[in-house]
């Protein structure tokens, strides 16, 4: 089914680009060359696939929690941030204090600004989906102004250009290249490790099985004894934190080594909290699957831009595609749920569902008196 | 200061405000009648988009303004109908989905404007039309009551979606299947023909609103709309699943921007805090939600979808 779903998105993207006017062979064989072609493309896929996987690992900490965090955005700048103020702070600490510390306050960062969604949702009525569009918008007008104002490189306004972003950071919150001659660095290890400390926390501790529960059904869990809204800011939390830690490996792990922005909506993120949401649906929300899920999507975005060179489609096109996964994939999910209850009921078998009221035998227009 | 303050500013900034509400009001009203069936659109922002490229896309080939906003309705209408496949017949998740056609929004558009346009090229968006007799009244005449089309458009959707929801069949169809869908469905109503059409209605007027930014500003670029789509979702908390409060909540935008822009050129605001001001409205949204999060009148079938025997 998720095979189908990307399938699906990939054959309309051919008819798409067909009618762009572009040969969609050469464009997907372009594709795949740039994103698997070789040493350094599959790096640089990793690379691209590195904070998708943050992303990815901590959104399907909050979808399962029952939270739909569409803040990835906000959060990855609001952890960047921080974690940038940190070390323009104590730039000559040693590396081995200086990164765990921008890794630490990065996530700090993102907490806070997850922790707002939950808080909004859970102690004012807030629809989180919306709080968190909301806290996108005002996270980049913040990252705007600092990069405009205090936090702008030196030699820019000495030089005029003013270009919105800070000086290079020092040199000892470089995330160290892996071995390999490659560009990958630290940042995809740590990716990595975090993914499967999210799998710990959700599937093999009590605090997982809690933030389940309370997305599950949060009246039993409620009755349980559970603080269902206490669960949900920390799920916004855990979400945020991974998030502000994909700030962190964009900011410490580009090519500039500094916090950047393009004045527009898109800023250093690359649409990352968004895409990220991609990968954490394609790996039916566990996050240990959303590792492979967020190297395929990586890839795909690295090829987006072969492609572009190849057939003069804008990448822009994997981002529709990827919006037409989502798509796809909750149809599909639910196509799927009630293809096995068709199957079930059938073979004459009860059902399992969760719906205590659901009665099969009742027509709507027989429903007993009251 | 004191020129901030004088009748002509002051009336001015109300006529800016009207025109800015516009996009809001088309995209909430349409958000309105959706949610009232029972069907959370989230998708708005994306059909926003491909409303406002088509428009902007179609005006710049031909010239005709109208066409514009005949194609944003056409885009909003397709979109509709896939959305009403998705989350009615395939019954997908609705906040989840409407992401995805945020998202597939946000690309096409600008995958069409990067391929089809290249350069920002302006247009020349709607002219004014003044009303008659309306528009010849001094000085507030000259200033409320020269709008564009779409402005008059919007105005006059609020009344006539009051009366279709409050007093028509089709209303109390639309009233029914979102609050009891199986009661609805008891009595002979069509719980999905119901919200097909809601959903057709509420995206064509998503595109619409789309179309209405484009022709307003006479440009595109991505991510044109940045937030309006989101915004007119959380006006129709606000405004409590009513056409009059959506419409008091699109004005209140539209006033708290028109400020804005007003001040940018009397030169209150400069600089960096122009950032400052570009969060207000964010700013705004949450508190407003805050404020009426306590508020009934929700559809009690929002995001449900329906299904016989349940």
């Amino acid at each position: 089914m998720l095979v189908g779903a990307v399938l699906a998105a990939a054959l309309i993207g051919a008819v798409m680009l067909v009618i762009l006017g572009a040969n969609p062979l050469t464009g997907y064989a372009a594709l795949i060359e740039g994103a698997f072609g070789g040493t350094k493309n599959l790096a640089n896929s990793a690379l691209k696939a590195m904070p998708l996987l943050l992303v990815g690992a901590g959104i399907s900490v909050a979808f399962r929690t029952g939270v739909i965090n569409i803040g990835g955005e906000g959060q990855i700048i609001a952890g960047a941030i921080v974690a940038t103020l940190v070390v323009l702070a104590v730039p000559d600490l040693p590396r081995f204090v200086l990164l765990p510390l921008a890794f630490l306050f990065g996530a700090i960062g993102g907490a806070i600004w997850g922790g707002m969604a939950g808080a909004l949702k859970s102690y004012a009525g807030v629809n989180e989906i919306l709080s968190t569009i909301m806290l996108n918008i005002i996270a980049v007008q913040i990252l705007n102004l600092l990069l405009r104002g205090p936090l702008m490189d030196p030699g820019e306004i000495e030089k005029g250009s003013r270009i919105p972003h800070t000086e290079r950071l020092s040199a000892n919150a470089d995330l160290p290249i892996l071995p390999g001659g490659t560009r990958l660095h630290l940042g995809v290890v740590v990716a990595v490790l975090m993914a499967v400390v999210c799998y710990v926390v959700l599937f093999r501790t009590t605090q997982g099985l809690r933030l389940r529960a309370s997305g599950h059904n949060p009246f039993a869990s409620l009755y349980a004894g559970m603080s269902v809204k206490r669960n949900v800011v920390l799920a916004f939390m855990y979400s945020g934190a991974m998030c502000g830690l994909a700030g962190v490996t964009l900011v410490f792990g580009s090519e500039g080594h500094r916090l950047a922005t393009d004045g527009g909506a898109t800023t250093f993120t690359g649409a990352a909290g968004f895409n990220g949401i991609v990968a954490a649906l394609f790996g039916g929300l566990h996050p240990l699957w959303t590792i492979p899920a967020s190297f395929l999507f990586g890839a795909l975005l690295v090829g987006a831009n072969a492609l572009q060179r190849a057939v003069q489609v804008p990448a822009a096109l994997i981002l529709a595609l990827n919006g037409l996964v989502v798509v796809f994939v909750v149809s599909s999910l639910q196509a799927r749920i009630r293809l096995s209850q068709a199957v079930s009921r059938m073979a004459g078998k009860e059902e399992p569902t969760d719906d205590l009221a659901g009665d099969d035998r009742q027509t709507p227009g027989k429903a007993d008196p009251p | 200061m004191t020129e901030f303050l004088t009748v002509s500013v002051l009336l001015a900034t109300l006529a800016s405000g009207i025109r800015l509400a516009t996009p809001f009001l088309l995209a909430a009203l349409g958000e309105t009648i959706s949610q009232r069936s029972g069907v959370l659109n989230l998708g708005v922002e994306g059909v926003m988009l491909l409303g406002a490229y088509g428009a902007y896309y179609a005006t710049l080939r031909t010239d005709s303004v109208v066409l514009g906003i005949l194609v944003s309705l056409v885009v909003g209408g397709v979109m509709g109908i896939a959305y009403g496949v998705v989350t009615l017949a395939l019954k997908a998740e609705q906040g989840i989905s409407g992401i995805g056609i945020f998202i597939f929004g946000l690309g096409l558009s600008d995958l069409l404007f990067q391929k089809q346009v290249g350069t920002p090229t302006p247009i020349d968006g709607l002219g004014d039309v003044a009303l008659p007799l309306l528009g010849d009244l001094p000085v507030v005449g000259e200033v409320l009551f020269h709008q564009n089309i779409l402005v008059y458009v919007a105005f006059l959707l609020v009344p006539a979606l009051w009366f279709v929801v409050n007093r028509t069949p089709f209303g109390l169809n639309v009233r029914a299947v979102g609050e009891t869908p199986e009661a609805a469905d008891s009595l002979g109503v069509s719980v999905n023909r119901t919200r097909y059409i809601t959903i057709f209605v509420g995206n064509a007027m998503a595109g619409l609103a789309g179309g209405a930014l484009a022709l307003e500003l006479g440009i595109f670029q991505q991510n044109l709309t940045n937030g309006h789509g989101f915004i007119a979702i959380a006006l129709v908390y606000f405004g409590a699943w009513r056409p009059t409060g959506v419409m008091a909540g699109a004005m209140v935008f539209g006033l708290v921007s028109a400020t804005v822009l007003q001040w940018k050129t009397l030169g209150i605001v400069v600089g960096t805090t122009a950032s400052i001001v570009g969060m207000f409205p964010a700013v705004l949204t949450i508190l407003v939600l805050v404020l009426v999060s306590r508020r009934t009148g929700q559809p009690s079938a929002l995001t449900r979808p329906f299904e016989r025997g349940h």
